[in-house]
């Protein structure tokens, strides 16, 4: 059984549709990164998948209706919707006492461990810590969790780059198991990309393109092209080009690396590329990416 | 209101069914008890405004004692009916305080219950605990119907309590008897009077006030108080226009102070000489009008679950 399972899932706002029939399945142990410009619907999935957001469609997280059985899917989710939703009058004491005293998987003694790590002080409010900090003390009561499901929306919004690491680091080396199931949304894709195993690009609440890390690695390829070949390689169909520094750089998809290498230097484009790409692919003619 | 050490989750082992019925029993009441702890971290007024009520009140009471000496002797002519009335006054206007001191922290705290999460956006992390919609919804009409009536209870009889002790103390120095004052208060029955009126007058009798608050106040995005008393206002003012009778502030007013008649006393101007014989609770309980406020505040509270359900950050 999939960790989620989504079909034809659809959700509008009055006329606004935030979702358009979106098809999806994550196995279990993978880390999905969902990319998407903003408004395109990334948090809205992630709030049907949370249960927190009716919607039209088929939805299972680990085989549970997310809508009508929230509170027994917690037990098994773990999310960070934003950084800033620990409310501030918490006592990070309390914080502990709360989570270990309605979360049965909750282990108390690994929080304290993690905190201990950070000069944040137990009987410190909220109110009275760096934002870092903040972050610091979700992570520890989310990590300290014994959940299948973590889900992160962007959570690292606002931080300065040494916790955005930090919090990246501590996830991978402390939580990450192959039993896990993590969905992160970002916008500092380059940050994280290595951590990821699928990507899912979302554009006006639709998938456009969904890929695991190895084929991207094995199907695209970007080659920053000589000027006296660009006219040899446009002849190649690629996907998309862009200009650095005044040379051409085209983007292929299955295209054989034998004819590509004459043409210049050969890479595996970052994700934020390959996201321009798609992107800028979905606003003309539909083409290529799936 | 920290505490370091959570109750352990040890269940008894003496046979898996008892194992599994109290596994069941403390994941339903656990939440529950950490969603009402919460509340009290949160909205620490909630036994703050009555201590501070009471430490008030306690320190006027000290400073008009001044004069009791010079009250008892004034006092020792009158029948004894007079003199019993004079001597609990104090007490009563005690009880009378601590009851408004209920009844704003109420209508304040039910005016925000369900707001201030969402405006501070930390329903998400609520949210995001296996701690359902109901519990949560529950914990908060703790507050008004369980938390606030047994505290205003309890600290109407410590400052009944200490006022009697002073008053004897300063009785006892000015060299007057003390045996009549404590004759004359019985002690117990005013105790479970005050229990009594605190959860019928103060608690049942007015719920659907309350939990027509707690409604809005998860309803509105923001000023809760203020959409809550809008449509009192609007209704009445139409009734008002259209058929020059005002039954309906009547029945708000009603609600929210209570209705003396049902509730306790047979006649407010006679002093009860007993106050046990005149505790009715039978047609206050089995009135109609009591009843169909505590369905009414039910289907308020189940429409707040279920609003609950839908609501994200304002």
């Amino acid at each position: 059984m999939p960790c989620i399972e989504a079909r034809g899932l659809r959700k509008a706002f009055g006329t606004t549709i935030a979702l358009d029939g979106v098809d999806l399945s994550v196995e279990d142990g993978r880390i999905l990164g969902i990319i998407g410009p903003n408004g395109a619907g990334k948090t809205t999935a992630l709030n049907a998948m949370l249960g927190l957001t009716p919607y039209q469609g088929e939805l299972r997280v680990l085989g549970r209706d997310p809508w009508t059985e929230r509170d027994r899917l917690m037990r098994d989710v773990c999310f960070i919707a934003d950084v800033a939703v620990l409310p501030r009058w918490i006592r990070v004491s309390q914080a502990l006492d709360y989570v270990a005293g309605v979360h049965p998987r909750f282990d108390r003694a690994k929080a304290e461990g993690f905190l201990a790590k950070t000069s944040i002080q137990r009987a410190s409010k909220v109110r009275q810590l760096s934002k870092g900090m903040v972050t610091q003390l979700h992570l520890a009561l989310v990590m300290a969790i014994d959940a299948r499901l973590l889900v992160l929306d962007e959570p690292t919004l606002g931080l300065d780059i040494l916790y955005r690491k930090q919090f990246y680091d501590s996830l991978l080396n402390d939580y990450f198991d192959r039993n896990r199931t993590i969905i992160v949304t970002t916008h500092q894709v380059e940050e994280i990309q290595h951590v990821f195993t699928d990507l899912i690009f979302i554009n006006r609440g639709r998938i456009v393109f969904s890929c695991s890390m190895e084929e991207i690695e094995s199907r695209y390829m970007e080659v920053m092209v000589h000027p006296d070949r660009v006219t040899a390689a446009r002849a190649l169909k690629p996907m998309y080009e862009r200009q650095v520094f005044g040379r051409p750089v085209l983007l292929f998809d299955r295209t054989d690396r034998q004819q590509l290498a004459p043409l210049g230097e050969v890479r595996t484009p970052s994700v934020a590329d390959l996201f321009v790409a798609v992107m800028g692919n979905q606003a003309g003619p539909a083409q290529g990416a799936v | 209101m920290n505490t370091t050490n959570t109750p352990s989750n040890a269940v008894p082992k003496s046979g898996r069914d008892t194992q599994a019925i109290a596994a069941a029993a403390t994941s339903s009441t656990r939440p529950l008890y950490w969603s009402v702890r919460r509340e009290l971290w949160e909205n620490r007024y909630v036994y703050v405004a009555p201590l501070a009520v009471a430490v008030l009140f306690l320190f006027g009471h000290l400073i008009g004692m001044i004069h009791l000496p010079a009250q008892m002797r004034q006092l020792s002519g009158v029948d004894s009916e007079k003199y019993r009335e004079a001597i609990l006054q104090p007490y009563d206007i005690a009880a009378a305080f601590m009851m408004g001191a209920y009844i704003l922290v109420t209508l304040f705290y039910c005016s925000e219950a369900l707001h201030g999460e969402r405006r501070d956006r930390s329903i998400l992390l609520w949210k995001s605990l296996p701690v359902s919609d109901l519990t949560t919804v529950m914990a908060k009409a703790s507050i008004p119907f369980v938390v606030l009536p047994l505290l205003t209870f309890a600290i109407t009889l410590v400052l009944q309590f200490l006022m009697l002790l002073m008053s004897s103390a300063v009785l006892l120095a000015s060299g007057t008897s003390v045996a009549s004052v404590w004759t004359h208060l019985p002690v117990f029955q005013m105790s479970l009077l005050l229990l009594y009126h605190i959860m019928t007058a103060h608690a049942l009798w007015p719920a659907p006030v309350y939990c027509w608050l707690l409604l809005v106040s998860g309803w509105a995005r923001r000023a809760a108080f203020l959409w809550a008393a809008l449509p009192v206002l609007a209704i009445a003012g139409v009734e008002k226009i259209a058929f020059h009778t005002q039954h309906f502030v009547t029945l708000i007013g009603r609600r929210l102070i209570g209705d003396t008649q049902l509730v306790a006393y047979t006649s407010p101007d006679i002093f009860p000489t007993d106050p046990m014989t005149h505790i009715t609770p039978a047609p206050f309980l089995l009135s109609p009008s009591l009843w169909i406020g505590l369905v009414v505040a039910v289907a308020f509270l189940a429409a707040a679950v279920r609003l609950r359900r839908h609501q994200g950050p304002v």
